[in-house]
Formats: C-alpha cells, sequence, structure tokens
C-alpha cells in the first residue's frame, strides 16, 4: 500500500503527472471568476468561498479520468489484483495518492486565492478547514466513477456526469460552512461536520465500490 | 425445496428463458394496459370532480399528476436497484434488461414530476422553481438518471456495461433517500409528505381517494411499459445475434453484413 502511494506520488510529480495541471487548472478558475462577475470586491468576497469549492470540485474531477487509466493500459492494474492483497486497500492507497497531490494543493493555496478574492480572514481559514476535510470526499466517490468508466476511451466527460450529482452534498455542507463562519448567527460546527461525516462515509464506500468495478470490468 | 427448484425451475428462474418471458408479457401486457386505461379514466373524472381547495383553487388537481408521477420516477428508480442486484448477485439475464428498460421510463417520470411541480409552483410558490432540498435532489435524480442512459450506451460490450452500470446504479441509489427526508431534513420550501406518513394521511378523504387511484393508474402504466421495453430489448438482442450468425454462416456475405451494421 505504502509502495503503491509513494509510486502514485513520485508519478504525480514528475513532469505531465497532472499535480501542476490541477494546480493551474485551480488558478484559471479563480481568476476567470472576476471577470465573469465584475471587480466588485464586496461581491467576490461574499460568493468567494463558493468559488474556491466550486474550483477544486472541477480541479479534483479533471484527474481522476486518469486515476485508474494509466494502470488499466499498462497493465499494472491486473497485476494489482493478482498480488492478492485486498483491492479496497490498493484503491484507497489511489485515492489518498490522488487527494495529496489535488485536494491538498489547492487547500493550502486557499490563503493566496482568497486574498484575490478579498475574502475576509475567518472566511479563508473556514474555506482551508471545510476544503481540507471535504476535498477527500471528491477523491473516493470520483473513484467509482474512474472505475466504472476505465476501459472507456474518452470517458473523461460521462466520468463527471456520473460524480457530479454525489458531489453536491459536500458542496452544499462545504459551501454552507463557510457562509456561516461569516455570518454571525449561523452555528459553523453542524455543517462542518456533516462534511466530515460525508468525506468518512464515501472513503468507506468509495473504495470498496471501485474495486467491485474493477473487478466486474476485468475480463 | 431446493432440490424441486433444481428440477423443475420456478418462479424467476423460469423467466430466465426470454422465450418464457415473452409469453408471459403476451398475457400481462393486455391485462396491465386495460386496468392502466380503466384506473386513468376513473382517476381522471375523480380528480376533476373535487371541489376547490380552500387555499390553493383549482391548482390543486396538478397533485393528481404531479404525486403519482414522483412516485413512479423513484419506483423506477429502485426497479432498477433490484436489476443491479439481479446483475451482480444473481446473474440473472434479465435483470440488466429490466434495468435498462426501466432506465428511460423512469427518466419520462422524473421530468414529469419536475414539469408539473414547476408549472404548480408558479402559482402557489410564485415561481418556476427554486433551490429547495426536494427539488435540487429530484433534479439529481434527473442527472443520475440521463449518466446512466450515456453509460449503458458508451459500453459496448453488454456483458461489461450492465455490470457497470449496475454498480453506477447502487452508487446512485443513495440518493433516494435523501429525496425521501429532504423535506424532513430540511425545513424548505416544499411541504412535508401527506401520504405516507407516520399517523396516517393528513389529506382530506376526496383529494386522497382520487390520488391513490391515480397512483395505482400510473403503476400499471410503468408496469404495462416495462414490459413493452423490456420485450423489445429481448427482441433487439435477438436480432443482434441473428445477425451475429447470419454473418458468421455466411462467410461471403459476412464482410456485406458488417457493411450493413
Amino acid at each position: 500500500m505504502i509502495a503503491l502511494l509513494k509510486r502514485d506520488l513520485s508519478l504525480a510529480l514528475r513532469s505531465g503527472g497532472g499535480a501542476v495541471t490541477a494546480l493551474l487548472f485551480y488558478l484559471a478558475v479563480v481568476v476567470a471568476m472576476p471577470f465573469a462577475i465584475g471587480p466588485n470586491t464586496q461581491l467576490l468576497a461574499t460568493i468567494g468561498g463558493a468559488t474556491l469549492w466550486i474550483g477544486a470540485l472541477l480541479a479534483g474531477l479533471l484527474g481522476l479520468e486518469r486515476l485508474f487509466q494509466g494502470d488499466y493500459e499498462d497493465g499494472t492494474l491486473d497485476q494489482m489484483m493478482l498480488m492478492g492483497g485486498p483491492l479496497p486497500a490498493q484503491v484507497f492507497a489511489k485515492c489518498v495518492a490522488h487527494w495529496l497531490v489535488t485536494g491538498l494543493p489547492l487547500t493550502l493555496s486557499v490563503p493566496v486565492f482568497g486574498l484575490f478574492l478579498g475574502m475576509e480572514g475567518v472566511a479563508i481559514q473556514a474555506s482551508m478547514a471545510t476544503l481540507l476535510v471535504g476535498t477527500p470526499a471528491i477523491s473516493f466517490i470520483g473513484a467509482v466513477g474512474a472505475a466504472v468508466t476505465v476501459s472507456l476511451q474518452r470517458g473523461g466527460l460521462l466520468l463527471s456526469v456520473l460524480v457530479l450529482p454525489l458531489c453536491i452534498p459536500v458542496l452544499i455542507f462545504g459551501v454552507g460552512a463557510v457562509r456561516a463562519a461569516v455570518t454571525d448567527p449561523d452555528p459553523f460546527l453542524p455543517p462542518f461536520l456533516l462534511v466530515i461525516s460525508l468525506s468518512l462515509f464515501f472513503a468507506v464506500i468509495g473504495p470498496f465500490g471501485a474495486a467491485l468495478a474493477l473487478r466486474q470490468g476485468n475480463d | 425445496m431446493t432440490v424441486e427448484t433444481i428440477k423443475r425451475p420456478s418462479g424467476l428462474t423460469a423467466l430466465a428463458n426470454p422465450t418464457r418471458f415473452l409469453a408471459l408479457v403476451r398475457v400481462l401486457l393486455p391485462i396491465f394496459t386495460a386496468i392502466a386505461l380503466v384506473l386513468l379514466a376513473v382517476g381522471l373524472w375523480m380528480g376533476f370532480s373535487v371541489p376547490d381547495d380552500y387555499q390553493q383553487g383549482r391548482t390543486v388537481r396538478i397533485m393528481f399528476i404531479h404525486v403519482p408521477s414522483v412516485w413512479m420516477a423513484m419506483g423506477a428508480y429502485m426497479t432498477m436497484v433490484s436489476g443491479a442486484l439481479g446483475v451482480l448477485v444473481w446473474r440473472h439475464p434479465l435483470a440488466d434488461v429490466a434495468a435498462r428498460a426501466a432506465a428511460p421510463i423512469g427518466a419520462a417520470f422524473t421530468f414529469l414530476g419536475l414539469a408539473t411541480g414547476s408549472i404548480w409552483g408558479r402559482p402557489m410558490w410564485g415561481t418556476w422553481w427554486v433551490w429547495d432540498a426536494r427539488l435540487t435532489s429530484f433534479l439529481v435524480l434527473l442527472i443520475i438518471y440521463l449518466g446512466l442512459i450515456a453509460l449503458w450506451n458508451s459500453i459496448e460490450e453488454p456483458a461489461k456495461s450492465s455490470r457497470m452500470a449496475a454498480i453506477a446504479i447502487l452508487i446512485g441509489a443513495l440518493n433516494i433517500p435523501i429525496i425521501r427526508f429532504s423535506v424532513e431534513w430540511f425545513t424548505t420550501l416544499h411541504q412535508g409528505p401527506s401520504v405516507v406518513r407516520a399517523g396516517g394521511p393528513s389529506m382530506a378523504p376526496e383529494f386522497l381517494h382520487p390520488l391513490l387511484i391515480m397512483g395505482l393508474a400510473f403503476l400499471f402504466i410503468f408496469l404495462a411499459l416495462h414490459l413493452m421495453a423490456m420485450r423489445n430489448e429481448i427482441m433487439r438482442r435477438q436480432i443482434r445475434t441473428l445477425q451475429r450468425k447470419a454473418a458468421q454462416s455466411n462467410r461471403t456475405g459476412a464482410s456485406r453484413a458488417e457493411i450493413a451494421q
């Protein structure tokens, strides 16, 4: 598991690996937002949390297509299944690697992007906290979608269509928590805890579902 | 008992034979269609003869289309879930056919539910659409339906596409309880349940009875459409098999058949 994690990380961090691309894509989305809405600082600050979340969601989906595809093409996936260890654990390792190269850098870059959007300090902290606990859910849900569409040539679009609806609850509560942190009467903790519970829930469901799909698709 | 079932397949196992299933469809389809038409006629007549609601006026009658559509939209998804389990657990040959046939019908009922709800919402809530929890989760159901249809169509190998779609169906089923309980977990614009709830229906009987009849009518409409769609899917597969056989047996004509496909 650890070896797989290391291998996936080093693959992603080399040139053409996609980790840097995801971050650049995130930057592009966040930068495009003020152009679409207009440079109204107050408005941008209000929707800042939502912008950061949408960007993270899209950037996370972008890399998912390749989660199993490279391994499927060069036969590594068959080796993984033959190895005998629990396949869900291996899928889990791959999801963690995916999160480490997409979700985590995006979370860490939030202070910079938050300043771009003119957000308050509290909102930036809240965004970082929710993204930290929310983005793993995207990786884990996405693993199922990636496993189902692994043998398709152009599965990326279909993958997004399948995965996005399931990400909506995470998005709702993530953005809700950010908003609650800024506006006074709403409590921050309940939506934040819901995001955590969603991530944990999908951390269980996702690897098993993806492993099932990989086994079923292997023939 | 197990010995008997091995000797003579009964129940669902017997229906694994498509010819036997098609024979059953031939018997059941006219019955279901007739029941659906009679119930629909009675339900519509009763629905149109109810008195105006003291708050909603005449628009309350939209309910008799809206609520049964929504029931059937979720019922169709549950049909797909059982089909998906049939594919993954029992490898029943008709399970995939059942799941696949239910998808477009379910999508149509979902659309009908959203459209009638929107028409109802305009005079009652003053808006066509709000991002209410119930409405949003139902829109998500429509997206899931369409995504599944796209998934089926994009994997060419039939056995593989059925298993992949089955997994996606089971994951998508997470949305069904969200829809069911969205009006209880989040207090938003859409009203809470008034028919299926603890303590009995809270609706006046003169509205409840036509609603239940319409619900039954929609159930039989769904069953009839579903049987028709399953029959079509089986025939489509038989045609494909026949085409392959023809192409194989007639080697000189093989290339021509491929071009024709």
